[in-house]
């Protein structure tokens, strides 16, 4: 799969390369510093992994399917459960939306590379390397103790469960190594993002002119600089607890378990927005072009995305109700918490208020759009209800909460990410993906993602707790296990359909052309897919839609701004 | 279709065939209501659940009126392929966002108090100096519950006394661990509260009804976090007095089980367990000195009758893959002799 | 084809002026990521001040190392001597300054070498022993490791500029590269506070 969209952006980014022998083409892919290339790459790396953790996801829904079940044992459950969360973060989530952020910002401002091309493969490379670390660890990781391999630790690896004393070999080293290097590798990304958006603009697009999603991109950017850094630093005293003998975690000699709580979820909680944000940026632009309306209240959206970003910086302990902090710091913390909930509203009223008197057309990426607004309002609302600490006391670590996280990790971003691989894959690849196919997608994912995920918020309010390998009979919790279970086939199935459907659209797909979509911004103004260089010469423009006032020069948008 | 309908059979018939033995453990709970989180019997967790239901309405009518104008949107403004001509261009309105940001920040405001006013009459709730106190300890993977002021200590099944709403006699836990971070968690008594390492923490039921409620560890602690179940049983006080009477009790010898005794006090049991009256001091594992009183084995992995102690001692991991407890290989014949000293530690 | 809502853009390049230079734009990003990756490091040791179970103690063992401060901030006033010298043109004066703040960077390391010393082998202080250890030597190692990086960068800077391929027109690299020095300096002002002050 990789392999050939891979070939046919070769193909695409400069007709004189179909000569190239196949060694030649892969050393360019190699050696590239195109953004574009490098864009790709991040995609199409985060969708395999995507693949992995989702049949790593089938395992977990196979043994849970019903009770005590024998399928999968105890300590290949829980790498399974690690592995698929960690993967789904730090190998998924993250680099797709690197990914498309790294393809699109450029083109929308407008210039031909990112500030520090160099940096970016830099980036990428680590990234890979990272990632295949924590693969390596069902090899690797058996360590001088035997202890298995493949971490077993959970996703936020609480204390003292990863000091030596209770995780021997060197599973638990892969996955603290692999975290930090994405981690690094999504910093070096950061960076670039901000300096291209601040440096690199093309004439007359002053900050004010940016699209949306360049704005979100620089706002998410400066998240992960600041959110980051806890996580990797809290790896690094890790490691010095297990190879220097040092005590930060280790509760035998005084050291704090609690502390290292904090320090994730430091990181942790501005993360889930990092992850959350792109997919806004991706609706920021889906929801207007296909609703035919500019966006609604631009400058108040950018300010509301920035709130987020703000205020999300102070809520993270609102992941450790239970830790027994004092009533005042549980209040603290269920305000902060409940406060977000404000920028966020707003976000999702000037969605509607786009859709609102407009001309929807129900193209794939809009289906995907619409289902998104809904499900993440009704994650959101499940979010306020964990965010009242005492309704949290008894919700926390159960399926409840896993159904909350999922309906934003999927039923939003996984969902914006297909709207959005549905609408700039015409402009990457120059061939249309079939809409037939993306219906059945959507239809299947859809139906499978309810199944799973409405039932899961039951399983928890009946009592079951999450990372449990299995669960007794005659507790209520059957049926409702297996109906959630019975949703991943659909999903699978769904799946599948996007891969049928890109592995059949990039041979045999109708051909794209510049701006299939009708859109407004920078990007849709050069060929699909964009040569190496990006424009013929460099744009320049008078207005945030720089497409709508060439299509409409008797009103442009520069009048309104 | 039928395509899906294989992979279902597929899906469903696999983990059939898998299906484990429950040792008991099905037939036992399903005796017990389900730890349905709003059917409480105890204070911590009614406020919980007043606090859930007024949240949960407050979301569902915002989720009404948003999702109603999503689907309006949806319903009202599809293109008419048609005429493509562009429709109106709105580009903001700084009431409107006025009025959608004010009427959220009340809301949340409202949320806020209710939540901060059910913290603090759960969180700071007064601890009657007459309160019956326990130290709850966790292990990989069960629980040691010791009443210091009543001198008792036993695992995995905590005893509570029957609490009169009219004069409630509330109990207060104080939480402990041994190792890493576990969560005491009993649905229909009171939310989850962590049991830290090298940190004290403490939660209070007072249950107003007799009954068994079944809990659980609620935070990920390693291989057997999905088995390190507990339970709580209510009684009416004089029950409860008799109860900790016969807790009392040292091991009162008998002459039968001495061949059993002899092997329990000469193999490594001793290490871990303890039988008040005899040797056996070790602290690692449950106390064994009423073992017998306790209606499963294993933190709820097992019902605790004759045949099951046999499986469990011959090999635990049989019963629960990665239990600390290790096997003992011993002889069929100083197995059932152990076994039958075991069963008189009532 | 290519819609493009383009009028051929000639007087790009004033434009790019008034766009900050990429550079300049990437140290500020990197010192602001660095920043909260020490900050959480200075939490960690506050956080576990005082609460050491075995001895040795802060306050028995530790002196604050006046002198090593005293040349690591007066580097900071050097290297912004040298980039100003490169600005005017003079690459002497450039290499001079350069070299002194090389010296005073070298002087900090060495005299950190030797507080170590005296630490692990006269009071037997180090990572494992206690908490103190645990968070000094990693707080104060870390700054170490940054100064180093630095210090490396700064060499080899000299080296180019002897070898004679320093020119004004560098200039603004250069001062990128002292942008990290002066953080570097400022986070010593920290820890010194934090370890020194605070922590005794
Ligand atoms: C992209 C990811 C994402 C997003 C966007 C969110 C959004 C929110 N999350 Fe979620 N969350 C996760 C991912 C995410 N979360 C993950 C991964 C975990 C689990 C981690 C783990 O334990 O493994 C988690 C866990 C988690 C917890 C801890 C649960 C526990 O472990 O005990 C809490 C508790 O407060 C919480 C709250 C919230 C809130 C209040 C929001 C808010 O941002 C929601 C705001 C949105 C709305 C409220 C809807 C729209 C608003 C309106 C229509 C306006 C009107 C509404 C009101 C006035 C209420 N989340
Ligand atoms: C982006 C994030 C993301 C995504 C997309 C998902 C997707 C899914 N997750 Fe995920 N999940 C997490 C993030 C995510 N999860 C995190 C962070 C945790 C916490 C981990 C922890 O507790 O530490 C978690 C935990 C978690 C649990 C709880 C485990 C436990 O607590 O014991 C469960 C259980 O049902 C689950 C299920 C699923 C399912 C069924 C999907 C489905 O949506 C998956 C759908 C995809 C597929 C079914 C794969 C389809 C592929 C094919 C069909 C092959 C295609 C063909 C070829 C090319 C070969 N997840
Ligand atoms: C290395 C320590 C160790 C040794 C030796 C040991 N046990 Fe255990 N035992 C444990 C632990 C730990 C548990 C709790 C296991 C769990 O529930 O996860 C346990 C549980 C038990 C239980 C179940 C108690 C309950 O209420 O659930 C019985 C019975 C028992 N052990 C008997 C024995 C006998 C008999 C021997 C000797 C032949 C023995 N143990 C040797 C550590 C040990
Ligand atoms: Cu103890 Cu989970
Ligand atoms: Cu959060």
């Amino acid at each position: 799969m990789a392999g050939s969209i891979e070939h046919e952006i070769a193909l695409g980014a400069g007709r004189e390369r179909v000569s190239l022998p196949v060694l030649g083409r892969i050393h360019e892919w190699v050696v590239t510093v195109d953004h574009k290339r490098l864009g790709l790459m991040y995609i199409v790396g985060g969708l395999v992994f995507f693949v992995i953790a989702g049949l790593e996801a089938s395992a977990i829904r196979l043994q849970l399917a019903v009770p005590n079940a024998g399928i999968v044992p105890p300590d290949s459950f829980n790498r399974l459960m690690t592995m698929h969360g960690t993967t789904m973060v730090f190998l998924v989530g993250m680099p797709i939306l690197t990914g498309f952020f790294n393809y699109l910002v450029p083109l929308m401002i407008g210039t031909r590379d990112l500030a520090f091309p160099r940096l970016n493969a830099f980036g990428f490379w680590i990234w890979l390397f990272g990632s295949l670390l924590l693969y390596f660890s069902y090899i690797g990781g058996d360590g001088l103790y035997g202890a298995g391999s493949a971490p077993d630790v959970g996703w936020f690896a609480y204390a003292p469960l990863t000091e030596r004393a209770f995780s021997r070999g060197n599973s638990t080293d892969y996955w603290i190594l692999s975290v930090f290097l994405t981690s690094v590798g999504s910093t070096a990304t950061a960076i670039n993002i901000i300096a291209t958006a601040f440096s690199m603009r093309c004439k007359g697009m002053t900050l004010a002119k940016m699209p949306v999603l360049v704005w979100l991109a620089v706002i998410v950017s400066f998240q992960i600089l600041i959110a980051l850094p806890p996580l990797a630093a809290a790896q690094v005293m890790l490691l010095l607890d297990r190879f220097a003998g040092a005590h930060f975690f280790d509760t035998q000699a005084g050291g704090s378990a609690i502390l290292w709580q904090h320090f994730f979820w430091i990181f942790g909680h501005p993360e889930v927005y990092i992850l959350v944000l792109p997919a806004f940026a991706f609706a920021n632009e889906i929801i207007p072009v296909f609703s035919r309306k500019v966006l609604f209240g631009y400058e108040v959206m950018v300010a509301a995305s920035a709130a987020i970003a703000f205020i999300s910086l102070s809520v993270w302990a609102h992941h450790m109700f239970s830790v027994g902090m004092t009533p005042a710091g549980n209040s603290f913390f269920v305000a902060s918490t409940m406060l977000v909930s404000v920028p966020t509203g707003i976000k999702i009223f000037n969605w509607v208020g786009t859709m609102w008197g407009g001309k929807i057309r129900f193209k794939v990426p809009m289906l995907f759009s619409i289902a998104f607004l809904l499900q993440f309002l009704i994650a959101g609302l499940t979010g306020i209800m964990l965010g009242a600490a005492p309704f949290d006391w008894q919700l926390t670590d159960t399926y409840f909460v896993v159904a909350h996280f999922h309906y934003v990790l999927v039923g939003a971003i996984l969902f914006m990410i297909f709207a959005a691989i549905y609408y700039w894959f015409p402009k990457a690849t120059g061939k249309m993906l079939s809409e037939r196919l993306g219906k059945w997608h959507f239809w299947l994912f859809l139906i499978g993602y309810h199944l799973t995920f409405d039932t899961m918020h039951f399983c928890g309010l009946y009592g079951m707790p999450r990372r449990i390998y299995t669960y007794q009979p005659g507790r209520g919790l059957e049926t409702l296990n297996f109906v959630t279970s019975l949703g991943v086939i659909f999903q699978a199935a769904g799946v599948l359909f996007l891969v049928i459907n890109v592995l059949t659209s990039l041979r045999s797909g109708d051909s794209a052309g510049s701006d299939p979509w009708d859109a407004w911004t920078l990007e849709w103004a050069t060929t699909s897919p964009p040569p190496a260089y990006n424009f013929a010469s460099e744009p320049v423009v008078q207005s945030r839609r720089p497409l709508w006032d060439l299509k409409h020069p008797e009103d442009p948008d520069w009048n309104y701004e | 279709m039928n395509r899906w309908l294989s992979l279902l059979l597929v899906l469903t018939a696999t983990p059939a065939l898998a299906l484990a033995e429950d040792w008991g453990m099905g037939q036992s709970n399903a005796k017990i209501p389900p730890s349905y989180i709003f059917d409480h019997v105890s204070t911590p967790a009614r406020e919980i659940t007043t606090l859930a239901y007024f949240s949960i309405t407050i979301c569902a009518v915002i989720f009404l009126v948003v999702g109603g104008l999503i689907v309006y949107c949806v319903v009202k403004f599809p293109s008419r392929g048609d005429d493509n001509r562009e429709p109106a261009q709105v580009y903001g309105s700084n009431p409107i966002e006025l009025a959608w940001t004010t009427a959220p920040l009340l809301i949340v405001f409202v949320l806020m108090l209710t939540t901060v006013r059910t913290i603090y009459s759960i969180q700071a709730a007064p601890r009657p100096p007459d309160a019956i106190g326990v130290r709850v300890i966790g292990h990989q993977w069960w629980w040691e519950f010791r009443y210091p002021e009543l001198g008792v200590v036993t695992a995995n099944e905590l005893h509570v006394p029957l609490s009169d709403p009219k004069h409630p006699t509330p109990t207060f836990l104080d939480l402990e661990s041994a190792d890493v971070a576990h969560s005491f968690w009993v649905p229909r008594l009171a939310g989850k509260t962590d049991v830290i390492p090298n940190r004290k923490n403490s939660t209070w039921i007072d249950p107003h009804e007799a009954g068994t409620y079944l809990g659980q560890c609620g935070e990920y602690c390693g291989t057997e976090h999905a088995m390190m179940l507990l339970r709580v049983i209510v009684e009416p006080r004089a029950d409860f007095d008799r109860w900790v009477a016969a807790q009392k009790q040292a091991w009162s010898a008998e002459p039968a089980v001495m061949h059993g005794r002899q092997i329990f006090e000469t193999t490594a049991c001793v290490n871990c367990h303890t039988v008040n009256g005899t040797a056996a001091q070790g602290r690692f594992g449950p106390d064994l000195t009423h073992l017998m009183a306790r209606v499963t084995l294993g933190s709820g992995v097992a019902m605790n009758t004759p045949e099951h102690l046999k499986i469990w001692v011959r090999d635990p991991s049989t019963m629960k893959p990665g239990a600390l407890m290790p096997a003992m290989n011993l002889s069929e014949n100083d197995l059932n002799d152990l076994v039958a000293y075991l069963v008189t530690l009532r | 084809m290519a819609a493009s809502p383009i009028i051929a853009s000639d007087s790009r390049t004033e434009w790019a002026k008034t766009l900050p230079y990429k550079g300049r734009v990437g140290i500020y990003l990197l010192i602001l990521t660095e920043s909260s990756f020490f900050s959480i490091f200075v939490v960690a040791y506050l956080f576990y001040v005082g609460k050491s179970l075995t001895p040795p103690f802060p306050r028995d063992v530790l002196s604050p190392p006046i002198v090593n401060t005293i040349c690591l901030l007066s580097s900071s006033v050097t290297i912004f001597l040298a980039v100003r010298a490169l600005r005017s043109g003079s690459i002497g004066g450039f290499l001079l300054w350069w070299v002194v703040t090389l010296a005073l960077g070298l002087e900090f390391l060495i005299g950190t070498a030797f507080e170590w010393h005296k630490l692990i082998y006269h009071d037997g202080l180090t990572i494992s022993t206690n908490l103190f250890g645990t968070t000094y030597y990693s707080l104060v190692g870390l700054h170490a490791l940054h100064v180093t990086v630095g210090l490396t960068l700064i060499f080899l800077v000299t080296i180019l500029t002897l070898l004679g391929h320093m020119e004004g027109r560098h200039v603004e690299r250069v001062d990128v590269l002292s942008w990290y020095w002066h953080f570097v300096d400022a986070v010593w002002i920290v820890v010194f506070t934090t370890v020194y002050i605070i922590g005794r």
